[in-house]
């Protein structure tokens, strides 16, 4: 059924598999915490590459060492990526990320460091980061439907004003483009805490609704009553989050689920960081509800856009992904507006409609896609963080 | 749904989500005790008046009918939390009289 949103269109890159990416990054991706120097180096060297350092990478197993592989090559595996140099210390893991990112059909050179030392290892993936950019500088944007993006959603900062506007205001993009075609992306498990009973019932069946609660269920019992030593009230919701109002986790979980909308539904639950394999639809990812650990799995799972609702204030970034972020607080406008991509103050003066706002986020996706950069993009918030399970061994 | 400012000329200070709601929220800045209070339910739009018993600040809760301990916070029609201290109409609802049920 053809709306308004059916016809519009967005200048995107087309990468080799055929999935469509709105930036053009040439990354120098580090297989463990040890490469980073080199990388760091790599991208000195040439200009127009960025490095992506990240903690961890060494003596992981199990279930642990699973999700960071996936982070890994999904970092590089996104569609607004264009080439990666994988640098890491033994070829052994190098190899297996560098295949894991070419099954997309991009550019990937890997380089290991141990029996060469940093000095050759730079130099020599210094000479193909250096083939990636005149490679990557060449492609050429072209039009692509709006349906073909991958859009991801994350709250943070939360007040009572994200409940009331910007979590609103995302929730009305997701009604409105999720049956033109595009796949989004929700999460945050243990922040429907409270709403969960709301959250099931948006499953698009039952068995789905059922292997959703499970989880819940699990993170609940494995994670935060095996690991609490108090109250949690001092972390979920967080110091910033009560600041701006917000009494309980079930407040902050039936704000968090605002983000839904009023009639999406999702079809499947993703593994953190596991791209989505049942077509395009709503999925939620079982996440963390930290903003850069959350951001980096969905861009992980092949997101190319999020929008970030915020009340407080969250100043998150992303390496690969913009980060589009929207508040309704208007002291948060006042205060810090540098950080402030959609400003939908005007919902709590009751100046615009939730279905206004929404397609002023439709129309801030649509520039974003188009090459305008996010201000997270141009305040150099470059934010990526590994999800950890457990201690390494 | 209407959801255009229901009072025209006139800036709502609390809005309410839902009609079975028993706190709203402060949507202004530096709200001051006894003011007289545009409220509106966001669902429907419908409005009515509160005098505010606190200074409160933007985002933060004021009870709309007396609560008592042991009772019910209600927000998004739903349950939010128990009151742990009796408010008044029109007082500051937070951490220090009303706590989750949860953990």
């Amino acid at each position: 059924m053809a709306s308004k949103y059916s016809n519009i269109t967005v200048q995107g890159y087309r990468r080799e598999n055929g999935r469509v990416g709105v930036r053009n990054h040439v990354i120098i991706l580090p297989v463990d915490d040890i490469s980073n120097a080199a990388c760091e180096a790599v991208a000195n060297n040439v200009k127009g590459t960025m490095a992506i350092p990240h903690a961890y990478g060494r003596l992981q197993f199990g279930e642990d060492l699973d999700i960071h592989f996936r982070t890994i090559i999904g970092t590089g595996a996104n569609a607004n990526v264009a080439a990666v140099v994988v640098i890491g210390i033994e070829p052994g893991w190098t190899k297996k990320i560098a295949d894991g990112i070419r099954l997309t059909g991009k550019p990937v050179a890997e380089f290991s460091i141990e029996q060469k030392g940093d000095f050759e290892t730079i130099r020599a993936a210094s000479w193909a980061a250096k083939e990636f950019v005149h490679h990557a500088t060449e492609l050429q944007r072209e039009e692509c439907s709006i349906n073909e993006l991958w859009i991801s959603t994350k709250c943070g900062e939360s007040d009572t004003t994200t409940g009331l506007g910007s979590c609103p205001t995302v929730g009305n993009m997701y009604d409105k483009l999720l049956p033109e075609g595009i796949t989004g992306f929700f999460g945050e498990t243990s922040e429907i805490t409270g709403a969960e009973h709301i959250c099931q019932k948006r499953a698009i069946n039952e068995e789905v609704g059922e292997r959703w609660h499970k989880m819940w269920k699990a993170y609940q019992d494995d994670v935060i009553f095996a690991h609490q030593t108090d109250d949690l009230s001092d972390s979920q919701p967080t110091k910033g989050n009560i600041e701006g109002g917000l009494t309980t986790i079930e407040e902050k979980a039936l704000g968090n689920l605002e983000k839904i909308g009023r009639t999406s539904q999702f079809i499947d639950i993703l593994e953190p960081a596991e791209a989505p394999g049942k077509g395009n639809g709503l999925y939620f990812m079982d996440s963390s509800s930290a903003a850069a650990e959350c951001v980096t799995l969905m861009a992980a799972g092949g997101a190319v856009i999020h929008t970030f609702p915020t009340g407080q204030g969250n100043v998150v970034g992303n390496p690969i992904v913009p980060v589009i972020k929207i508040t309704a607080n208007p002291r948060t406008v006042r205060t810090m507006s540098e950080h402030v991509d959609v400003d939908v103050s005007g919902i709590l003066r009751r100046e615009q409609t939730i279905d206004e706002a929404g397609d002023a986020l439709i129309e801030m996706i649509r520039r974003t896609a188009n090459g305008r950069n996010t201000a997270a993009e141009a305040l150099g918030h470059r934010e990526f963080s590994m999800t950890k399970l457990y201690r390494s061994a | 749904m209407p959801d255009k400012n229901p009072v025209p000329n006139e800036i709502p200070q609390l809005l309410v989500h839902e009609k079975a709601d028993n706190v709203g929220v402060v949507v202004v800045e530096g709200l001051t005790a006894g003011t007289d209070m545009l409220c509106c339910i966001t669902h429907d739009n419908s409005t009515f008046r509160l005098t505010a018993k606190h200074d409160v600040p933007i985002g933060h809760k004021i009870a709309l009918t007396d609560l008592k301990s042991g009772d019910t916070a209600t927000k998004y029609g739903e349950d939010i939390g128990k009151i742990i201290a009796d408010i008044g109409q029109g007082e500051h609802v937070h951490t220090q009289n009303c706590k989750t049920k949860r953990w």
